[in-house]
């Protein structure tokens, strides 16, 4: 290329030459499906809430507007899931299958850390390759509730409360004034609607119905509610 | 000693028509040649001891350890051939850190001695290894369940979990002083400390050392307790000398009375 002939490009057209797409769809790779999305975990006094939106797109074309985003991981253990929804998939996957085995191998219910170390280790040594963002959330007899947030490029933090996805941006403002420390079931299920709501509401990559699940010593609860009744919308 | 091998304890991976593998038996007994190591599951903690015959007067004191830390809450007594022993603790530290580092909490009691019996086991299946001359006893204290173990591997690649057990030369008898200890009562109130039972292993040792005929020893001892925070660390020195000095002392006594015993029955 001749370098002296080259035109220096406003700043403000180089910002566009991503034609519009948004973060994640630039770097998915042709045709991959991306769960952009909103993900949220909350722990409670006796377990942990964890709540997703339902949308997959390619683009702008929705794949699945019903989509399960929370998956299962252990008896108590489960995780939300973004990014690229085949990374999300298999890292699920073999973190499944590593927990069993130590499950019968110690004897013993992992617990929410191991969990979530086992999905760090794998999303960092991997990050080159892999977008996922991951919450892992649940309960086990050591520390009860706990949530654990594995953003992009594989950290691994404990939080009193977890967002994820494209549209958790637009609701950090929203969960830091109404979350309150100690809350019950039912008032954190409500946050966790409403919240996700908002974002569904605002980003354009999450939408359809908004699925729940309520993880306690006792068992696990699955919710869903359907577009037309969420508690915010359009 | 007349052994009956003839002709299938040549390898490790040949049984006897009685279904014996002699080669792993041959190792026990290279375990059983060298000094006694105890370990004793108290109340509040794990306490390991080990006999240490010197066998160079020059020999340095406290060099040559036989009690090592695979991890802040593990610690491992090792008896027979001293370096099949180093071997196993460097495994066993492998398996420790690798533990933590996959699932980001220390390895349970069980798990570290299942795994460490497997890979003692390993090494009596091959034509062309040797099985380990060692007896490995673990002490470790998981901090998730609040509990602290005892376990103890043998060359055979077995490994129980104990309230006691002892290996070496003087095992028999120490097995027989454990057992009057208070360890494993039903009202656990009653059972012994681990400040107690660092005294009564001092005692054992004591006891089961005859001056004629052994060789001038060194006593190690290390715990994990509540005192050492859970960690596993040395017992303090000057509490070992206070535990060996009350030892002798009590041995003494108990000798004094048993020959006062003696002498009443002569009449």
């Amino acid at each position: 290329m001749n370098y002296m002939n080259q035109q220096p490009q406003p700043y403000a057209q180089q910002a566009y030459q991503h034609d519009g797409k948004s973060a994640e769809t630039r770097n998915l790779k042709p045709g991959e499906l991306s769960t952009g999305t909103t993900i949220m975990a909350i722990p409670f006094k006796n377990g942990v809430v964890l709540g997703a939106d339902s949308r997959v797109s390619t683009g702008t074309y929705v794949a699945n507007r019903v989509s399960d985003k929370v998956a299962q991981l252990h008896d108590h253990i489960w995780c939300c899931r973004s990014g690229s929804a085949a990374d999300t998939q298999a890292l699920t996957d073999y973190v499944r299958h590593y927990l069993s085995q130590l499950a019968i191998e110690t004897g013993r219910v992992p617990t929410v850390k191991t969990a979530a170390h086992l999905m760090r280790r794998l999303c960092y040594e991997n990050k080159d390759k892999l977008m996922a963002g991951v919450i892992i959330g649940g309960w086990d007899p050591v520390e009860k509730g706990s949530v654990y947030n594995i953003p992009l490029g594989g950290t691994c933090i404990k939080m009193p409360f977890a967002l994820g996805g494209s549209g958790s941006t637009y609701i950090y403002g929203l969960v830091d004034s109404l979350y309150k420390e100690g809350m019950g079931e039912e008032e954190t299920k409500l946050l966790v609607k409403k919240a996700i709501s908002h974002a569904m509401a605002r980003d354009g990559s999450s939408g359809g119905i908004i699925r729940t699940v309520v993880v306690t010593e006792a068992g696990n609860e699955r919710e869903y509610i359907p577009g037309n009744e969420l508690p915010f919308g359009p | 000693m007349a052994s009956s091998g003839s002709g299938y304890d040549l390898s490790s991976s040949t049984f006897s028509p009685d279904g014996r593998i002699f080669q792993v038996e041959y190792a026990s007994k290279a375990v059983e040649n060298a000094g006694t190591a105890l370990g004793l599951k108290c109340s509040n903690g794990v306490v390991l001891c080990v006999e240490k015959p010197l066998l160079n007067k020059m020999l340095l004191t406290n060099s040559s350890r036989r009690i090592h830390s695979i991890d802040k809450h593990s610690g491992v007594a090792i008896t027979g051939f001293v370096s099949d022993g180093r071997q196993i603790v460097n495994r066993a530290r492998e398996e420790c850190s690798n533990y933590e580092e996959t699932y980001g909490t220390k390895i349970p009691t069980k798990v570290l001695g299942d795994r460490l019996a497997s890979y003692v086991h390993y090494f009596t299946l091959h034509g062309s290894l040797r099985p380990f001359g060692t007896a490995a006893l673990i002490a470790s204290y998981d901090p998730e369940t609040k509990d602290h173990a005892l376990q103890m591997i043998e060359p055979s690649g077995v490994s129980y979990q104990y309230y006691a057990c002892a290996a070496g030369k003087g095992r028999q008898p120490a097995r027989t002083e454990l057992e009057k200890l208070n360890i494993n009562k039903p009202d656990k109130a009653e059972n012994i400390n681990v400040r107690e039972g660092v005294k009564q292993l001092a005692r054992i040792i004591h006891l089961l050392h005859e001056d004629g005929k052994d060789k001038p020893f060194e006593l190690e001892m290390s715990w994990l307790c509540e005192e050492s925070g859970w960690e596993h660390k040395g017992v303090p020195r000057d509490f070992i000398k206070e535990a060996v000095d009350w030892a002798k002392k009590d041995i003494l006594e108990t000798e004094e009375y048993e020959s006062d015993e003696d002498e009443e029955m002569e009449d």
